[in-house]
């Protein structure tokens, strides 16, 4: 199951959607799936939803307390995602902070991660020397890809350190900044953008961060295979439902 | 007492940034360059002689450094021991807390940093903060819970005289740990020119050794001081609250690997352990991630970090720094919790038999004589980590007086 290489293979720029699981309502999660596949998104972060998300942003943080009033547990999200792959065949990734694997147990949980048929997985307070040193191995014995993020502050050295250690892609921070931010794509990232470009990783660039409309999606691939869109996914969401999906997603391209 | 068993153990920091199995940089990438930056420098510009002798100057003209160590004698005499107290309090602004500060905002403008946040719970570390920003004027920006405001508004005052601009926390439970998140959030967004003094013996490595050596201060001075009185550097125990465990950190520092020093770490039961309305970590807390730091915090099975209930704002923590973990794993601490109420009643008795009114989280150390018996002849030393003017009100309330 090379999902998400062979999606990355493809020629067209990546659309990919990320989403806290339980939000709105606790058993949303396989109908927004099957919702953002039919809609034709090639990707989707499943956000696996915790108290305390530090790199979020006021939505994200909101959808998460939400999710997690309504009940949303790691065995839970499992439960919902036991037959996904009768239904959807994207690549699909979870999104999340550490603890709440680390309490589910890492192995235990990338073994449910394979069983179900989750592709990757985006930590982002995991850091590089902790996940090669003690779990690197549990990954692959799982065939599953861990997504490293880079940022306009990381350096040379280091970018190509991640790209080192990655497999998939790269996960490009679009700003300075927690997640839906809408800074804008002016002159100082599209430089960043081209800068990450011209080093001509063996990793792809998606870039994630500040992206929530047709015209940031389309600044945000110029030099990179791919975006993410997930606070104003949320958004959306809250205000429209599962209902306003479709249209949400035929706005960006 | 000898206890032999620690005496070729270290209970400081490794050079990975871990005690024992706790601590690291459990960070996101965004925060990664700043941490590191820090990381790699903290060391180097702390031993800087300039650096020692503006710390040491400010400690002693600014903070009023060395604060005494104080034989409790009535206390002595009713629990049958002798107690001194390490008088905290009566640094400026009222707590340990500006050793830290005073040292973090030094660091900060040896790296160039121009503008400051901070977190702050009961309003002590940023009281401590704006005033250390007052005083290099640097800009300074207090994440606080919104709870908390309304429960601290003295502090919340203080900081505006002091020019520090306090941002409400809004966000999950509205109180300290809503309180850190948020000024984690703001670094995050302000990569380059900005500091984050974080108040506790927590957060991503270097804070907790960093702040840990900041306050080291405290067992410093008690050396010397207790060598005068008693003829010797080494007390019997050493004891002290613990939240996220700064105060607790510089009074235990140079005793960690004096296996002869008895250290008592006391933690706030609440309404009782077993109640729900705990911040007794050590008891209730399990392995886990908080604030960039792996620590024992409280938590759901889930892996969802719950709240802590203190009367005490300081104490109000899920989770303990690093340090305090691996001293209660490895079993060189002993822990002892302590209820409100029994907090409250030794806060009371320190006020009538010696003429100091401790801070509530100081009174939970006072509180252990009731129940932890003493030899006559064992020398106890008790950080009085703050003053209670902050408290007046909750005192106030809570004896009818």
């Amino acid at each position: 199951m090379k999902r998400i290489q062979n999606k990355l293979s493809e020629n067209n720029k990546l659309l990919s959607i990320y989403f806290t699981a339980g939000y709105p309502k606790l058993d949303d999660t396989v109908e927004i799936l099957q919702l953002l596949e039919k809609d034709g998104v090639d990707m989707i972060e499943i956000g696996l939803p915790f108290s305390d998300p530090l790199a979020d942003g006021p939505t994200i943080q909101e959808s998460s307390q939400v999710a997690l009033k309504n009940g949303m547990t790691t065995e839970i999200l499992f439960q919902q995602l036991k037959d996904i792959r009768k239904m959807v065949s994207i690549p699909l990734l979870i999104m999340g902070y550490f603890n709440p694997v680390l309490q589910f147990g890492v192995e235990n949980f990338c073994k449910k991660c394979a069983e179900v048929g989750i592709d990757g997985l985006i930590l982002p307070d995991l850091p590089l020397a902790e996940y090669e040193e003690h779990y690197a191995e549990i990954f692959k014995k799982y065939d599953l890809l861990n997504i490293f993020l880079i940022t306009p502050q990381t350096s040379e050295e280091r970018i190509r350190m991640i790209d080192t250690a990655s497999e998939g892609f790269i996960y490009m921070v679009s700003s300075a900044s927690v997640t839906g931010s809408s800074s804008g794509f002016g002159v100082s990232q599209q430089e960043y953008f081209k800068r990450v470009e011209s080093l001509q990783l063996k990793n792809p660039q998606i870039v994630g961060f500040g992206i929530n409309n047709s015209g940031t999606f389309q600044r945000a691939t110029k030099h990179a295979k791919g975006a993410i869109i997930g606070s104003a996914f949320i958004k959306m969401l809250s205000e429209k439902g599962l209902a306003g999906i479709s249209s949400f997603i035929k706005s960006i391209r | 007492m000898i206890n032999t068993q620690y005496s070729n153990m270290n209970y400081n920091v490794n050079e990975k940034g871990y005690y024992g199995e706790f601590g690291g940089a459990y960070i996101p990438e965004m925060l990664y360059p700043n941490v590191e930056e820090l990381r790699q420098n903290y060391l180097k510009v702390m031993a800087e002689e300039s650096f020692q002798k503006e710390f040491h100057q400010l400690l002693k003209d600014y903070v009023g450094r060395p604060t005494p160590l104080y034989f409790a004698k009535r206390l002595s005499e009713k629990y049958n021991t002798k107690i001194y107290l390490k008088r905290e309090d009566l640094c400026h602004t009222g707590a340990h807390k500006v050793n830290n500060t005073i040292g973090q905002i030094l660091m900060a403008k040896r790296l160039g940093k121009t503008r400051i946040i901070a977190e702050t719970g009961a309003g002590q570390h940023g009281v401590a903060t704006a005033t250390v920003c007052a005083l290099m004027g640097l800009e300074c920006i207090v994440f606080m819970g919104e709870v908390d405001i309304k429960r601290q508004a003295p502090n919340v005052a203080r900081m505006k005289m002091l020019g520090a601009k306090v941002v409400p926390a809004t966000s999950g439970s509205k109180t300290l740990k809503d309180a850190t998140n948020e000024a984690i959030r703001d670094w995050i967004n302000n990569p380059v020119d900005t500091h984050y003094i974080i108040g506790s013996v927590v957060g991503p490595h270097p804070y907790p050794d960093m702040v840990a050596r900041f306050q080291s201060v405290i067992s410093e001075e008690i050396k010397t001081q207790l060598k005068e009185k008693e003829g010797r550097e080494n007390p019997d125990f050493v004891v002290a609250c613990v939240g996220g465990g700064s105060n607790a950190a510089g009074a235990f520092y140079h005793y960690l690997d004096k296996p002869e020093v008895g250290i008592i770490a006391v933690e706030a039961a609440g309404k009782g352990i077993d109640t729900g309305e705990s911040a007794s970590t050590s008891v209730l807390g399990k392995v886990g991630i908080i604030h960039g730091s792996k620590t024992l915090l409280m938590q759901t099975a889930d892996g969802q970090i719950t709240e802590p209930y203190s009367i005490s704002a300081g104490l109000d923590y899920p989770g303990v720094g690093p340090m305090h973990a691996n001293l209660f794993a490895s079993g060189r601490g002993e822990f002892i919790s302590i209820t409100d109420d029994e907090a409250m009643e030794a806060g009371l008795k320190l006020c009538k038999l010696e003429g100091i009114i401790p801070a509530i989280e100081s009174s939970h150390a006072l509180a252990i004589f009731e129940n932890r018996k003493f030899k006559k002849n064992d020398v106890v030393v008790v950080n009085l980590s703050g003053r209670g003017d902050k408290d007046l009100d909750i005192y106030v309330n809570y004896f009818k007086l």
